[in-house]
């Protein structure tokens, strides 16, 4: 048994039945981050942020929300907007950080892709941020079922009848996910469960994960540079700060992402006050009608790319481009063939292949919300193409990179 | 040796009790997703066939799912294919459009056009004829016919007719 | 080493910028007929040419049932001939209390309606004559003298007994123009008035049975039952609203619904209606906001003053 010892401050007792002077430096002050970064390197930060407001909101909106299909809209545009002091303010954060939270996961992921962050040991990163990106689209998704308003519905409609797998006619199997024939009470009351209580679980458990994922191959750097962390360390924690590779994340690098955090925050606020159309799509202020589609059916913004993959096809080949789609990021880490793991810009054709797919992955978004017809589906149609076309060049294009 | 390959046993053993238990209760969640009783139950509609006018497209309820009843005028009959046909629900001298108005693609409800005697869905542009007959992809196929029953002027959703069976073994509705 | 932050963050708001230009305005304009308001002003209808003596319009109104036989006018102590639900049953809709036609309504837009509704309403696709087909409400004849004068003189008339334009109230506004059709029960009220606190189960369920008959004749009359306008503010927008009501066929051709020929003024206080239905906390959401931005601001400057104290031995 451990042997304690009389308390000298209440630091010293928790220190010896906690070790938080350890647990302090391990997750701080000898938590080291290469110093060569720059602030593309705080979106994980800001992405912690995020989701903290939209646990926090989401807490609140709970107290009055009300999962029933007949009291569903009218607790939250009612109740919530009008009634409960602030209601609208936790309403306005949720629904403008579950849009944004996704800008700032594409600019995260596209970072990762830019430096090559995936690579040599850093593979489970990649996966286990691939998995938050699920997790973090069902949670969005789950989550805009709830104001059963005419897009929560029709959404919920669309994306369930994706899993009758087209030809293969599995009704049974979108019944069993609805609950019903159509979205109804039980489909409701279900995502109800999945948005507040299973899918935040998993999401924690992968924020764990992922976090855990960072600790053996250290976190990469702007220039690619493989960095003797203990020899660094010794460097800094002998007074040459300014001469070692590495800084503490607690403060030094923390400092940082605070400072990112403040000119995020600034952006973000001025959506929930200003801006927030975008995030709360006016069509959702109608109430769910079954016998009434919209006339315009489009899912959140962040989901556009893929839902434009699955338009322009016939409805077999659709379903599988779009769960092509869905899962070829996960394959990245490997399909990549290079030896190198320094940014896109100094490899060669594998720079045009990043560039390329982030403008046909923007173009994918902009015609998935445009009506399907004439020159759009045509543009549609190529990007998607494009888009399969990339993928299927990468391994032939990084195999061919020298290393550096 | 033998000691530790039986403890290994044992381990295997156990494993496969505890996943026996596992399997046992992924069946219980499963069945407790499933439709609840009352909610299949209540499953039936009765529509009076006499009551529609000529090409004027009615939208009824049955399942929480619209239906589309287009009482066709006597030029459509007399133009249209032994296809549009075959689709038609037959109450006397009146051919019928019967089906449930969903877009086979992704079930989104299509908008009939009265002077083009046709249907466009505006999610994902598919286009159908005045029979529910598909006209443009993407949907597969065309509009479902609910199961039905004739009684007399009546027709009855839900409740599987002689007319309907044959419909489904000629292919013409899933 | 150079840095290369200013760059990036150049590209990151570019590509973040054009994104949202295209799935928001771009995207918008796309899928949504775009009309100008014409600010209410009625270019199709004739301008009146005789001017109106109210006290000779109060005697064709009242005096020669010209009005009273359907409307009920209440300043003037003159009670509705039915209740709401006979009213719809019988016209289809409520005829309208004239207490505050004169205002609500715009003098062009009354003139032509008394002459000739279906005209003014822009509802001639559904009530056409050659096809038997009579708006409800009969045009006015005349009781013998100029036409168009005596129609001044009830325009006259009408305004003559209103509330002031300055003292008009959404509430006025939004019972006279769209109240008698559109439901609005995030603000109380119903097609046949303002839902009162009952004491008696009895009293509710036959005020709610008053109001389902009433919507009952109003569907069959329009077609569809008109939609509640509880949030409307949120689900279109002022833009949408104000280029709907001037003329619902830009929108929807075909439309059951009438142009409702209100004022500019009018419209105005409609939409601030709405907005107090549907958006009620958006004074409050553009104090708070404003408070926000310049916590987060300063926020902003500390954690960068922090940081720079933290990076200064660093470099």
């Amino acid at each position: 048994m451990a042997h304690f010892t009389k308390a000298t401050s209440v630091k010293d007792w928790f220190n010896q039945r906690l070790a938080i002077e350890k647990v302090e430096k391990v997750m701080g002050s000898e938590y080291w981050i290469p110093k060569n970064i720059n602030f593309l390197w705080a979106m994980g930060m800001i992405l912690a942020i995020t989701f903290a407001l939209l646990l926090v909101s989401g807490i609140f909106l709970l107290m009055y929300y009300q999962p029933n299909v007949n009291l569903a809209f009218d607790s939250v545009n009612y109740t919530i907007m009008k009634e409960v002091d602030f209601g609208w303010l936790w309403r306005h954060i949720h629904g403008v950080a579950a849009s944004v939270v996704f800008l700032i996961i594409y600019i995260h992921m596209f970072t990762g892709i830019y430096y090559g962050s995936y690579k040599k040991g850093r593979e489970m990163i990649w996966i286990s941020g691939m998995l938050l990106f699920v997790t973090f689209s069902a949670e969005a998704f789950s989550g805009y079922m709830l104001p059963w308003g005419q897009m929560s519905y029709w959404a919920g409609m669309v994306i369930t009848n994706l899993f009758s797998g087209g030809s293969l006619h599995a009704d049974g199997l979108v019944e069993w996910i609805r609950g019903d024939y159509v979205p109804a009470q039980a489909f409701l009351n279900r995502f109800f469960m999945l948005h507040v209580l299973l899918i935040p679980l998993a999401i924690l458990g992968l924020i764990g994960l992922h976090f855990a994922s960072l600790r053996i191959p250290h976190v990469n750097n702007q220039d690619g540079e493989e960095i003797d962390f203990e020899a660094e360390s010794k460097k800094y924690l002998a007074g040459d700060k300014a001469g070692s590779k590495v800084i503490r994340f607690a403060n030094d690098f923390m400092s940082k992402d605070m400072m990112v955090v403040g000119v995020y925050l600034v952006f973000f606020f001025y959506l929930v006050f200003f801006n927030y159309d975008f995030a709360m799509d006016p069509v959702n202020f109608d109430p769910a009608d079954g016998l009434k589609t919209p006339a315009h059916i489009y899912p959140e913004w962040y989901f556009l790319w893929s839902y434009e993959i699955l338009r322009p096809f016939s409805v077999n080949i659709g379903l599988i481009a779009f769960a092509f789609a869905q899962v070829i990021f996960f394959a990245l880490p490997f399909l990549d063939k290079s030896p190198n793991t320094i940014p896109a810009s100094r490899r060669g054709l594998f720079k045009y292949w990043f560039w390329a797919m982030l403008i046909d992955m923007i173009v994918l978004t902009a015609m998935g919300k445009v009506p399907p017809s004439g020159v759009f589906s045509t543009i549609g149609f190529w990007a998607a193409l494009t888009f399969i076309a990339l993928w299927i060049a990468l391994p032939f294009i990084t195999k061919r990179e020298k290393a550096v | 040796m033998k000691n530790s390959s039986r403890r290994g046993f044992m381990g295997k053993a156990f494993g496969a009790v505890a996943g026996v238990g596992a399997v046992g209760a992924l069946y219980a969640m499963k069945k407790t997703w499933d439709p609840l009783p009352s909610v299949k139950a209540a499953g039936f509609t009765t529509l009076d066939m006499s009551a529609y006018n000529e090409n004027e497209l009615v939208v009824e309820k049955w399942r929480g799912k619209p239906i589309f009843v287009l009482k066709k005028t006597a030029e459509m009959v007399a133009k249209q294919t032994k296809e549009q046909t075959a689709r038609d629900i037959k109450i006397g001298d009146n051919h019928f459009m019967v089906s449930i108005g969903l877009c086979t693609h992704l079930g989104c409800i299509p908008a009939y056009n009265p002077d083009e005697e046709g249907f466009l869905c505006a999610c994902h542009g598919g286009q159908f004829d005045f029979s529910g007959d598909v006209k443009k992809s993407p949907p597969p196929r065309g509009l479902d016919i609910p199961p039905f029953k004739i009684v007399g002027q009546k027709l009855v959703l839900g409740e599987v007719g002689p007319e309907y069976t044959a419909m489904k073994e000629n292919g013409i509705t899933l | 080493m150079k840095n290369k932050e200013p760059l990036i963050l150049a590209v990151v708001v570019f590509f973040s910028l054009l994104t949202y230009y295209l799935v928001e305005p771009f995207a918008h304009s796309q899928m949504h007929k775009h009309h100008e308001s014409e600010g209410f002003v009625y270019n199709d209808l004739p301008e009146p040419t005789k001017k109106g003596a109210a006290e000779h319009g109060k005697v064709l109104a009242i005096g020669n049932y010209a009005c009273i036989s359907c409307h009920s006018i209440k300043v003037e102590n003159i009670p509705a001939p039915m209740d709401p639900a006979s009213a719809a049953q019988t016209y289809g809709v409520n005829p309208p209390d004239l207490s505050n036609a004169g205002v609500v309504y715009d003098a062009k837009f009354l003139t032509d309606l008394i002459k000739n509704p279906a005209h003014a309403l822009m509802v001639e696709h559904k009530f056409d004559p050659a096809k038997g087909k009579v708006h409800p409400m009969a045009a006015y004849a005349g009781m013998g003298g100029d036409l168009d004068q005596e129609v001044a003189d009830i325009v006259a008339f009408l305004q003559s007994i209103a509330v002031k334009p300055e003292e008009l109230t959404p509430t006025i506004a939004y019972e006279n123009a769209c109240g008698r059709c559109h439901a609005n029960h995030y603000a109380g009220w119903t097609q046949i008035g303002e839902k009162p606190q009952f004491k008696k189960k009895q009293d509710e369920l036959a005020f709610e049975t008053q109001v389902l008959d009433y919507t009952d004749a109003l569907t069959k009359y329009m077609g569809k039952l008109p939609p509640d306008l509880s949030i409307y503010i949120r689900s279109r927008g002022e833009h949408y609203i104000k280029t709907f009501v001037e003329n619902p066929q830009n929108y929807l051709k075909g439309t059951a619904m009438p142009r409702v020929g209100v004022t500019a003024e009018a419209a105005e206080k409609v939409i601030e209606y709405l907005e107090d239905s549907g958006d009620a906390k958006r004074h409050e959401r553009e104090s708070v906001g404003k408070n926000v931005m310049i916590f987060i601001v300063i926020f902003a400057i500390f954690a960068f003053l922090w940081k720079r104290q933290m990076w200064r031995d660093l470099h």
